[in-house]
């Protein structure tokens, strides 16, 4: 089976929503309060356990050749969220039951008939994706449609998108693809224009890559994701250590006021 | 024309508030903006920015956890604790009720422990599905194991010791009592401490900064309790009991200078704001107040003895509560913190 992937290229998305509606729909995810956030015209916030894809609205000051709207206005920004699919993924390893699984295509996939809730996966995701639906009890996050891909369609988002902003396809050529378009973008001015993609870091890339402008930091897209695993070694040295210290301190303990009472 | 205000249903007119909307309305006029008074949501201009993040939204998720689980912490902690030391009490030939008494604790520990986490998941009639699968790189599986190991073989050791105290001894009694007491020890020993390891292998700043020392810190606290615990079951004359309560008071002493003197902007939410509090009011409790009475009964008569490591034992049980819970907290703060895993700099406190 081939790996697949996300490109969501937010030099194209017109904050439409098609997506975040697209895949409610399809998925059968249910509403999550209709409360004004404030922020632009974004009132999703976030992914969680009822947002599996979330359109951010980026909005700042302008500034000289950035963004694409007129000098005078403040530029806008879209960018679709998504769970990333870690190469490395946090939540499958730290998942003790064995929901969690890598599917044939990459993605990472919740087993709904299996997740007891136990919350682990929602600590152990270091882009925050995973969330417990406190109402259902287990944990939800985006399925990358594993029924549609496994009947050979594309995820539903990505096929909603009036603008393919959100490309779906096999993973090494949509990472060519991110990055002829980011070589396109800087010629036709936009030097801003960047692949987010944290092959560098212990979570060894993600099946969703973004192209964005600016700093990706003003999407809260964390700059050195770290995949909980790497902290195993230094947290089991310490129990060990701790089990040491437990185990001849109680030996020295006992054994003085044996000594003691002779 | 101002509305009669008698006729705005199940609104009551209030004369200051009408006025301060016209002194706004002023304000507003006469310099173009209103400072302070009324800020609507939104305002001042919202903006997403690699120093503000994206509107300040929390990138990380905080715990599903309930209170459950810290519970859970501190009950294992000290169950785990006592096993060790009533085995330990047992192969060197201690007091007999002293590894009695241990072992009821291991017990009692062994029915709360499962019951705790079971209750804290969504799904709790799931939680057979732990036992699909053992996964050494997930905490969280192999605890659950060291948990069934641990709660099998306690409660095994102490219901073979109630009885042949109740029907006399036999040889299977004691081949159960003896081939638990050394598996009570084998799991004891990273039941006590695990859970350090649980929250320290995740991706919230505070917890995983802090991963190399949760496990000593979280033993130091369960030991610090199993001796309270057995202290005021009456054994507040054991030496050995003694030396492990100062032991496990001093190495918190030390982990609460270790936390308040590094000044990483990762652990605020161990210094600050409630739960700093939460963490120092824990600390003291396991530390300083425990390690003094404990030195000052040391050079007391034995009545006044008594009764200050009894002082010291309840505080260090109530030490270990609260600084489960006070982390746990911590990990909520943490996990709200934005600026953390976007490698922001904190502003400045």
């Amino acid at each position: 089976m081939t790996t697949t992937a996300f490109l969501t290229d937010s030099t194209l998305c017109i904050g439409c929503k098609a997506c975040e509606v697209a895949c409610k729909e399809w998925n059968g995810v249910g509403e999550d309060g209709l409360e004004w956030s404030g922020f632009s015209y974004d009132n999703t916030g976030a992914v969680g356990a009822s947002t599996w894809r979330h359109v951010k609205f980026v909005e700042r000051t302008p500034e000289p050749g950035f963004g694409g709207n007129a000098g005078e206005l403040s530029s806008w920004m879209f960018s679709s969220d998504v769970c990333k699919h870690c190469e490395e993924a946090g939540c499958l390893e730290a998942c003790p039951t064995g929901s969690i699984v890598r599917t044939e295509f990459g993605g990472v996939f919740i087993q709904p008939d299996i997740c007891n809730g136990c919350g682990y996966c929602v600590v152990s995701c270091p882009f925050g994706v995973v969330q417990r639906n406190e109402k259902d009890g287990r944990a939800f996050k985006c399925t990358f449609c594993y029924d549609r891909q496994k009947v050979g369609l594309m995820p539903a988002c990505a096929k909603a998108c009036p603008t393919e902003s959100i490309e779906f396809g096999e993973i090494d050529s949509l990472r060519q693809k991110a990055a002829a378009r980011v070589e396109e973008l800087h010629r036709r001015g936009m030097r801003d224009a960047t692949i987010y993609d944290p092959v560098d870091t212990s979570v060894g890339g993600t099946h969703a890559v973004f192209i964005v402008r600016g700093d990706p930091r003003s999407y809260n897209l964390p700059p050195k994701p770290e995949v909980p695993t790497v902290h195993l070694k230094k947290g089991w040295t310490g129990s060990a250590i701790a089990a040491g210290l437990l185990l001849a301190g109680s030996l020295a303990a006992f054994l003085m006021e044996k000594r003691a009472r002779r | 024309m101002a509305p009669n205000p008698q006729i705005i249903p199940g609104n009551a007119f209030d004369a200051a508030r009408e006025q301060r909307l016209l002194e706004l309305r002023r304000e507003a006029e006469k310099h173009g903006q209103v400072k302070g008074g009324i800020r609507p949501a939104g305002a001042p201009f919202p903006q997403a920015s690699p120093e503000t993040g994206y509107y300040g939204i929390p990138l990380l998720k905080e715990p599903s956890w309930t209170w459950e689980v810290p519970l859970y912490f501190f009950v294992g902690g000290a169950a785990g604790a006592a096993a060790v030391m009533g085995a330990i009490a047992q192969y060197t030939g201690a007091d007999r009720k002293l590894v009695r008494d241990a072992r009821w604790i291991a017990a009692a520990g062994s029915v709360i422990s499962p019951a705790l986490l079971v209750a804290d998941l969504g799904r709790p009639e799931r939680f057979l599905a732990m036992m699909r699968v053992f996964k050494p790189r997930s905490p969280m599986s192999v605890g659950v194991w060291t948990m069934l190991g641990f709660s099998g073989a306690s409660a095994a050791t102490a219901f073979a010791q109630f009885l042949s105290e109740r029907y006399g001894p036999s040889l299977p009694l004691r081949v159960i009592e003896n081939a638990g007491q050394a598996l009570s020890l084998a799991f004891g020993l990273p039941f006590s401490n695990y859970t350090g390891v649980l929250i320290g292998a995740t991706a919230i700043p505070v917890w995983n900064e802090n991963v190399g020392d949760l496990p000593i810190h979280f033993a130091a606290s369960g030991v610090g309790a199993a001796v309270g615990l057995l202290e005021l079951m009456g054994h507040q004359k054991s030496r050995a009991l003694q030396m492990l309560g100062l032991g496990a008071a001093l190495f918190e002493c030390w982990e609460g200078a270790r936390i308040e003197g590094r000044s990483l902007p990762g652990l605020d939410p161990l210094k600050h704001g409630p739960s700093g509090v939460l963490v120092r009011t824990g600390g003291a409790f396991s530390g300083p107040l425990p390690a003094a009475l404990r030195a000052i009964s040391l050079f007391t008569g034995r009545e006044r003895s008594r009764r200050l490591r009894r002082w010291a034992g309840i505080s260090a049980i109530a030490g270990s509560l609260i600084t489960r819970y006070a982390w746990v907290r911590a990990g909520h703060v943490s996990a709200r913190d934005w600026r953390e895993p976007l490698g922001i700099e904190p502003e400045p406190r």
